[in-house]
């Protein structure tokens, strides 16, 4: 598949949400950890090796399970093949955690629930209006997208972001 | 770079929203003759396929970073993307209407995830303003949100237009009923707190229901959850 790498490698260098060292190991039985500077930027994940600066790779962070292994450690893979999982060591579980629960916010099918989240608090708080009610989102244009409305939410059970929302409602 | 293509091209096929989907004229690099793609917009990806039909993607534009502009080519309903930096090249697209140009110009330019972030904190400062309002403080008649999108110091919401409404300000937001047994008692819990909250709870569920499926390929990571408990923060 071609891609756009020079802007892949421009959002490697902005400002991240989450860096460190890490111990990785990639998704190969046989493969070794190996230490790499793990690197959150909206939604992808890259990895470099220590002190380089051009990332060895990324991972697209959407539909992706985020599980905890041994203790401190975590693993992601992709609701296409579970089986097939990225390792990482963390120097503690705290450390751990917080990766996890990052990496589990970085998907942009998470923000999107985010948006609709909150715009439905902010309505049920203002109740409705007997004329038009003001949706928040008007103010950036984006109200009536049908991206952003609640029918629009994946389906889909496997992934640890779609199916809860709805008990929010 | 590596990059986890397979995962992409499932996340191009899958059933998350399409933010927008069409054909548009796209011309080949150095150039080359311009070729009509099947496209699919979804989060801060671009995607384009041969055809309707197609199930893996010939290729995708991460938009993060774009700018999006009305161009003036050969092409009518033509638009161009494209990037900071000297050497990143511009992808020039043309629709096949006006209606059609409008929307994708609309939809790319609100793609990137950094947008779609500020728009959900904006959100959640405001949602965050209103809950802590006293049951006194309702909302103002402000009718220019845009101008003013933070609230005052009194606390009042001033985004909305509505008339004041004595009852629309609630100190705690009511818990939906279903959850009124379990569910911890904050009251300014944010999206993601919620979000983790019951995300624990499903899976622990899920593992709990799928402990017994043993055997069925790919649940390896549910038995590892379900035996270790390592999901949950309740560890000793």
């Amino acid at each position: 598949m071609r891609y756009n790498e020079k802007e892949l490698q421009a959002l490697s260098r902005q400002p991240a949400e989450m860096a460190a060292e890490l111990g990785m190991r990639g998704p190969k039985k046989g493969s070794v950890a190996k230490r790499r500077l793990v690197k959150l930027v909206v939604n992808f994940l890259f990895y470099f090796r220590p002190d380089e600066a051009e990332p060895l790779g990324a991972l697209l962070l959407e539909r992706c399970r985020v599980a905890q292994e041994e203790p401190g450690g975590f693993s992601i893979s992709f609701v296409e093949d579970l089986s097939r999982k990225y390792h990482f060591e963390c120097c503690s579980q705290e450390q751990c955690q917080e990766w996890m629960e990052a990496l589990r916010r970085a998907s942009y099918e998470y923000m999107r629930q985010s948006l609709i989240f909150y715009r439905n608090e902010i309505r049920k708080m203002t109740g409705k209006a007997p004329c038009t009610p003001q949706d928040p989102l008007e103010q950036f244009g984006i109200s009536e997208e049908a991206r952003f409305q609640l029918n629009s939410l994946p389906r889909d059970e496997q992934t640890c972001t779609g199916s809860q929302l709805g008990v929010l409602d | 770079m590596k990059l986890n293509e397979r995962s992409l091209a499932f996340y191009a096929t899958c059933d998350a929203p399409v933010d927008n989907a069409g054909f548009l004229h796209k011309r080949g690099g150095r150039g080359a003759g311009s070729h009509r793609r099947w496209f699919v917009l979804r989060g801060n990806m671009l995607f384009y396929f041969e055809s309707e039909a197609s199930r893996e993607p010939l290729g995708v534009i991460l938009l993060e970073g774009c700018t999006v502009e009305l161009v003036d080519a050969r092409e009518e309903f033509a638009f161009a993307v494209r990037f900071a930096g000297g050497r990143s090249r511009s992808y020039v697209l043309a629709a096949d209407s006006q209606a059609a140009l409008e929307g994708w110009v609309k939809a790319l330019s609100r793609a990137s995830f950094h947008y779609l972030r500020l728009v959900v904190r904006e959100l959640e400062q405001q949602l965050a303003a209103m809950r802590e309002g006293s049951p006194a403080n309702t909302l103002s008649a402000n009718p220019n949100p845009i101008s003013n999108p933070r609230p005052k110091e009194n606390g009042r919401a001033v985004w909305s237009a509505l008339p004041e409404q004595p009852t629309a300000a609630p100190k705690r937001p009511p818990l939906p009923p279903r959850r009124r047994a379990s569910a911890p008692n904050r009251p300014l819990a944010s999206f993601a707190q919620l979000h983790e909250h019951y995300g624990r709870e499903v899976r622990a569920l899920r593992s709990q229901w799928r402990g017994g499926q043993a055997g069925l390929a790919g649940l390896e990571v549910w038995h590892r959850s379900s035996s270790g408990g390592t999901h949950t923060q309740d560890q000793p």
